[in-house]
């Protein structure tokens, strides 16, 4: 085989790749055509799901990966930015490698595992111990409104942050790293304490880090799939309560898909839909984060 | 007023250390938790029935989940067989030809954009395109949605791990006259044949738990898997379906499927780990 020969069978290889990307976007809208053309943009302002008449709107699939995304994100992002902070600059090596690889298992554990724990173990827990405190205490605001039933927005955002909580993490550790120690160290040798480094040197610094990482797990939790459908309760009626039951594009898709036969099509061809929403929402979130954090590395010439 | 504004400075410093502590002991105890459950849950559901039976049908007593366990092994070693060559020739070629051109600078971009669109879209986009023409769910596709989820983890890790071999050792083989695809295949891959592995087995790990992509491709059977045609039994998917059933016994299975996908994966996780440590990376 010439060289030529091997240089091109790789590169037809490496080919597919851009190719899958083009075809994933291409297929999700040839597939979708019939929605598309039936509901126009008026998919996304309404919120009947209606198989039996043939009636369909994102709007409470959407409602719901927002609302339970930005729980996960208000969680996740401060709780992930203590940890790398932990890891990197206050945990003693001993420490450091313990916590460091519980929270690399912790991105390991497979979505459904996060599914089968979160409905049976800490759905209760939330309905029993959290849910109850949180009303009686915050009760006056609509968002903590209703019965405590454990299964709802609350709980699939608490879980998803767990499961974004490892990948934002890992990258903010990254960024800690890349500040030089040199400016940590000029700063401590002025009589500054750990957390002003932190907040005045580090944060600073790597800001631009922080903020791709956000955008990282932002694009993990939106199409987070199994973990939600278990707990989101597959309600397809918009709550200002966080602990009513809903649903998320993702869980729409896993629990009506093998449902979803009739006989105009119409029906599997709004979930497509959905699930387009989803490919060119997850597809310019990654996009962005990666170009964002390209553009850093390349500022700050190291590896991230 | 200096002293005060010092023993302030300590507080704010010290509240600092209690709390990204406390939060590190939050990451830790969600794992532990979970863990906990799994196996004790899981082990109450371990028994010969467990791994050697089918799954009855509902409402029938006993019965175990040995068909999905097969399945699954075959779903994954069929992924993996489509997967892991596709993924190393993509691999390949960014470490030893694209390094610079523009194509592979955006399929390097596209493979990190891949491994963070959701596994749901890839199942969607594998029935459109092969259980839809086929008019029927099938163990091929599933094959297909899980090689598809693997190919920008081997390629992005068989490239770093590519790009570790020092280029002296190419040039030494290039000199004494070989092709590229020998210098590629005889030194480069057996210099970094750690490396390569570690990243096989990581893919491995992250479709072992899948469940997403097989529920529209190959869905769940609860026969013994004997063709790749038609619906084809997975742990996945039979955890997925039996946990929703109102049957204790169903449930218990579920929880011994998890246990045993957990263990799996993470062990591959150690593994890979240990493996990276002994031969001196990371």
């Amino acid at each position: 085989m010439g060289d030529r020969t091997f240089r091109w069978l790789t590169a037809s290889c490496a080919g597919i790749v851009l190719l899958l990307i083009v075809g994933f976007f291409i297929r999700l809208v040839l597939s979708s055509r019939l929605s598309l053309g039936q509901f126009g943009w008026r998919f996304l302002v309404t919120s009947d799901w209606d198989p039996v008449s043939g009636r369909f709107g994102a709007l409470s699939s959407l409602y719901g990966t927002l609302v339970s995304t930005a729980i996960a994100m208000v969680i996740a992002v401060p709780l992930s930015l203590v940890i790398a902070l932990f890891l990197v600059e206050l945990a003693p090596p001993a420490l450091r490698r313990v916590t460091g690889t519980a929270i690399e298992l912790l991105a390991a554990v497979p979505s459904i595992i996060f599914g089968m724990w979160g409905f049976f173990v800490f759905a209760p827990f939330m309905a029993k111990h959290v849910e109850p405190a949180l009303g009686r205490s915050l009760g006056f605001l609509p968002l903590f409104h209703g019965p405590p039933m454990g299964i709802g927005m609350l709980t699939a955002g608490i879980v998803l942050a767990f499961m974004i909580l490892p990948y934002i993490s890992a990258v903010m550790r990254d960024v800690f790293q890349m500040v030089p120690a040199v400016v940590k160290e000029s700063a401590y040798g002025m009589g500054a304490t750990t957390w002003e480094v932190t907040r005045k040197i580090t944060m600073r610094y790597g800001v631009r880090g922080l903020v791709g990482a956000c955008f990282l797990g932002l694009g993990r939790a939106v199409g987070e799939t199994m973990a939600v459908t278990f707990v989101i309760g597959n309600n397809f009626d918009i709550s200002a309560s966080l602990f009513a039951a809903g649903n998320s594009i993702a869980s729409t898709l896993a629990n009506e898909f093998t449902e979803a036969h009739d006989s105009t099509g119409l029906y599997l061809s709004s979930l497509v839909e959905l699930g387009l929403i989803l490919f060119v929402v997850s597809f310019i979130l990654q996009v962005f984060a990666h170009l964002w954090l390209k553009s850093l590395t390349r500022k700050m010439g190291a590896g991230l | 007023m200096i002293h005060r504004a010092a023993a302030g400075r300590k507080l704010a410093d010290h509240l600092l250390k209690v709390i990204s502590a406390c939060a590190a002991l939050v990451g830790i105890l969600v794992l532990a938790w979970i863990l906990a459950v799994v196996l004790q849950r899981g082990a109450a559901a371990i028994s010969w029935d467990f791994f050697f039976h089918r799954t009855l049908p509902t409402g029938e007593a006993g019965g175990g989940v040995g068909n999905a366990i097969l399945g699954s092994a075959v779903l994954v070693g069929l992924a993996v067989v489509i997967g892991v060559p596709l993924g190393l020739m993509v691999g390949v070629y960014l470490s030893e030809f694209g390094r610079d051109t523009r194509l592979g600078t955006a399929v390097r971009f596209s493979a990190n954009v891949m491994m963070g669109i959701p596994s749901i879209i890839v199942g969607l986009f594998v029935y459109e395109l092969m259980v839809v023409p086929m008019h029927s769910f099938s163990g091929w596709a599933g094959a297909v949605a899980l090689a598809i989820l693997m190919l920008p983890v081997v390629a992005r890790t068989s490239e770093d791990m590519l790009q570790l071999v020092p280029n002296s050792l190419r040039e030494s083989a290039l000199a004494l006259g070989a092709p590229r695809w020998k210098v590629t295949f005889h030194i480069v891959f057996r210099a970094a044949k750690v490396g390569l592995l570690t990243g096989v087995l990581l893919a491995i790990a992250r479709i072992s738990g899948e469940t997403a992509p097989l529920l529209f491709t190959c869905l769940n059977s609860p026969y013994w898997p004997t063709t790749l045609n038609g619906y084809v039994a997975n742990l996945p998917v039979t955890i997925f379906i039996d946990a929703m059933q109102p049957y204790d016994d169903l449930v218990r299975l579920a929880w011994g499927a998890s246990l045993l996908i957990t263990v799996g994966v993470l062990a591959l996780n150690i593994s890979t780990r240990m493996i990276l440590r002994r031969s001196g990376h990371e």
